[in-house]
């Protein structure tokens, strides 16, 4: 039986309207008697896709790309402006932990009002509550009023009993980013027994690790619109180019492209260009630029993040203690690495050229380009080091 | 868990209400709606000395006042005043207290209504809840009145108070859900429904024998209108089943001696509020899936 998808959306738009000066009030309404202008702006245009059932996917997307709007109308908050939303199956949408605390309330009180709103009964928390209050560890406060907790204990308490509601669908919205380290991998650790449970989630967030870590397929959203749908590496890369050429907030400061970056190429020992390294083997990043005006004193930076977006390695002009002076016209850079000393895997090549102390930025190439470490051996681990084996009777 | 899958189509058309759908759709938020009545009684109280005594007290106080005014400076010469004012007072306070609290209810409960999809009747209907309960604290104090007074209240009347009190809270959620929801686009609605509750208590016969006094000043027209005011209905009944009780003195304080003239009117407006309750109950479906968008 082909299963139905757990959430289907048809060409969804949502139209807000902007009112510079609406009448909010009776008083306002009946002295100010001509219509107030709108001004219309759409949120989401005409998004279209289907979630299947027990599939995670992340929505992704700069600021007011429309994710939380989106997750919002499948949640039922919002109703489209146009177009269909189906979802089959109980639903508890994450928007914010802890909605509906009060602070007069003790944290029991709250975990009884909280766990009911999100479509909890009072026998199934009852039975839960032990398991609430230890997921976040809280059990000497728990009869406290949360007005008295720190604001890590008032989340930590408000995602506790949001991961112990039972839905068949879950809609999170950036709420997985909160505590510290610790408590962070206990909820993702949760959020993998709701996958293995069969469970359909949709996740929004800004943390391009956690897609990658978490979800099987990512859809991105830029203006309201789908921009890239399906794999979440391409997303991902996608999403990367799209935020660097129009928003670039990975960039300290905006590129002024006063140094622009013509290309990049990766090359062997015999200065041909591979996509694929061998571990111990030596690798060229070979940056040519184009000084637009003359600059004094650039420097140029090359990274390296692995599949986890993790900096692996950073090497620049400026630590090789070289100097490039004054740049006028054209320049080939080349960082001639001896040795790759990483494990199989994706790598991703950032590229920036900037002043000293990247107070100025010239130009950046952020995660665009990309080569495979393949050892076949098969080495687990983060590093490569070359080893020998001896053996010797005592 | 819910075996039975749950097939939720969302579409830009305002949803329509279909009452007995929507029913049990509260019903299975049963729970949300007792939590929230719970909160709203437990804030009110936390962080205060006297607590629920608070509730008790403002009766207290409304009586001494209203007693000393109207038996030493206006002598409006009800015998058992005290009994008279208690049987109209109380379930004029749940009334203004539960339309005040769920008008403002669903603005209040903004963080909410953004953040959470439930039923937003909820959200009046725990107002609501709250002036019941607060209704039975302030209750005590009648009781307590009677009992105190060895005031003669038992008899066949007191079937109005059952009746009355359902009647009561018929009109009050159906005039809560659209204030409620009136508040939502206008923000100064809760100021208006003060001032309309303030004039609306005088029109109404808690403090002076309403029709008596209409009856004789203006006339039988007048008094037509005046009992038009459907909380005049309700206190009435209230005061034919407690203070009217068996006393003879007491009754002819009262429009009419019979129970069922008040039993009669309070059908009628049982039937009206329904109506009504329905018209302002749609209207709030339709506006309340906008709620998360205004706030």
């Amino acid at each position: 039986m082909a299963a139905a998808p757990a959430i289907s959306i048809d060409a969804v738009s949502k139209r807000f309207r902007l009112y510079h000066e609406r009448a909010s009030s009776l008083k306002e309404r009946v002295l100010r008697l001509r219509r107030t202008r709108a001004e219309e702006f759409w949120a989401l245009r005409d998004v279209a896709f289907d979630v299947g059932e027990g599939e995670t996917v992340g929505l992704i997307g700069a600021n007011g790309s429309g994710k939380t709007t989106l997750l919002k109308i499948i949640g039922g908050i919002l109703r489209p402006t146009a177009g269909r939303v189906t979802t089959r199956g109980r639903i508890a949408a994450l928007l914010e932990l802890g909605a509906g605390f009060h602070p007069e309330l003790t944290g029991r009180e709250n975990v009884y009002l909280n766990a009911s709103i999100l479509g909890l009964s009072k026998r199934e928390t009852d039975r839960r509550f032990d398991d609430i209050v230890g997921f976040a560890e809280l059990e000497p406060f728990i009869d406290n009023q949360v007005k008295h907790y720190s604001s890590g204990m008032f989340v930590r308490l408000g995602f506790a009993v949001a991961v112990h509601v039972d839905p068949e669908i879950l809609l999170v919205d950036e709420v997985l980013a909160v505590g510290d380290e610790a408590f962070q991998r206990k909820c993702i650790a949760r959020v993998r027994r709701f996958q293995e449970e069969g469970r359909t989630i949709v996740l929004v967030t800004h943390a391009v690790e956690r897609v990658r870590e978490i979800c099987d397929r990512a859809v991105m959203l830029d203006g309201g619109r789908i921009r890239a749908s399906g794999d979440v590496r391409d997303v991902l890369r996608e999403f990367r180019v799209v935020l660097l050429q129009e928003r670039a907030p990975f960039v300290r400061g905006e590129a002024t492209q006063d140094i622009e970056v013509l290309g990049v190429a990766l090359l062997d020992s015999e200065g041909r260009p591979v996509k694929r390294v061998r571990p111990a083997k030596p690798l060229s990043i070979q940056v040519d630029l184009k000084a637009n005006r003359p600059v004094d004193d650039p420097v140029v930076s090359a990274a390296l993040y692995d599949a986890r977006d993790r900096l692996a390695y950073k090497v620049g002009t400026d630590w090789l203690e070289h100097a490039l002076g004054r740049v006028e016209g054209t320049l080939r850079v080349t960082f001639e690495l001896a040795t790759m000393p990483f494990v199989s895997g994706r790598y991703h090549l950032t590229v920036g050229v900037h002043s000293r102390g990247l107070d100025k930025v010239y130009d950046w190439h952020d995660q665009r380009y990309a080569f495979d470490v393949d050892d076949s051996a098969g080495i687990e681990g983060q590093v490569w080091v070359p080893a020998k084996l001896r053996v010797e009777e005592l | 868990m819910n075996t039975e899958t749950e097939l939720l189509v969302r579409t830009s058309e305002p949803p329509r209400l279909r009452v007995g759908r929507r029913l049990r759709e509260l019903f299975h938020h049963r729970e949300v709606l007792v939590n929230l009545i719970r909160k709203e009684t437990k804030v009110k109280y936390k962080s205060s000395v006297l607590g629920v005594a608070w509730s008790m007290l403002n009766p207290v106080l409304y009586l001494a006042v209203f007693y000393v005014v109207f038996t030493f400076f206006l002598r409006s010469g009800i015998s058992n005043f005290v009994v008279y004012l208690l049987a109209g007072i109380v379930p004029w306070t749940l009334f203004a207290t539960g339309l005040q609290g769920a008008t403002g209810s669903v603005v209040a409960n903004g963080p909410l209504v953004t953040k959470v999809a439930f039923p937003r009747e909820i959200l009046p209907l725990s107002a609501i809840g709250a002036a019941v309960v607060n209704f039975g604290y302030q209750s005590l104090v009648l009781v307590a009145a009677l009992l105190v007074f060895t005031y003669p209240f038992l008899g066949p009347a007191l079937v109005l108070v059952p009746l009355a009190l359902v009647v009561l809270l018929l009109f009050l959620t159906a005039v809560g859900l659209s204030t409620s929801a009136f508040n939502v686009r206008y923000r100064d609605t809760h100021h208006l429904v003060d001032l309309a509750l303030l004039a609306w208590f005088w029109v109404t016969p808690i403090v002076y024998q309403g029709p008596k006094v209409v009856a004789e000043n203006l006339g039988a027209r007048a008094l037509q209108l005046y009992l038009l005011n459907p909380l005049a209905n309700v206190v009435l009944a209230f005061q034919r089943a407690l203070y009217g009780g068996s006393s003879a003195e007491a009754l002819s304080e009262l429009p009419d001696p019979g129970i069922a003239w008040y039993a009669g009117r309070l059908g009628a407006l049982g039937a009206v509020s329904i109506l009504l309750l329905y018209v302002t109950w749609r209207a709030f479906y339709r506006m309340s899936g906008d709620f998360a968008e205004e706030l």
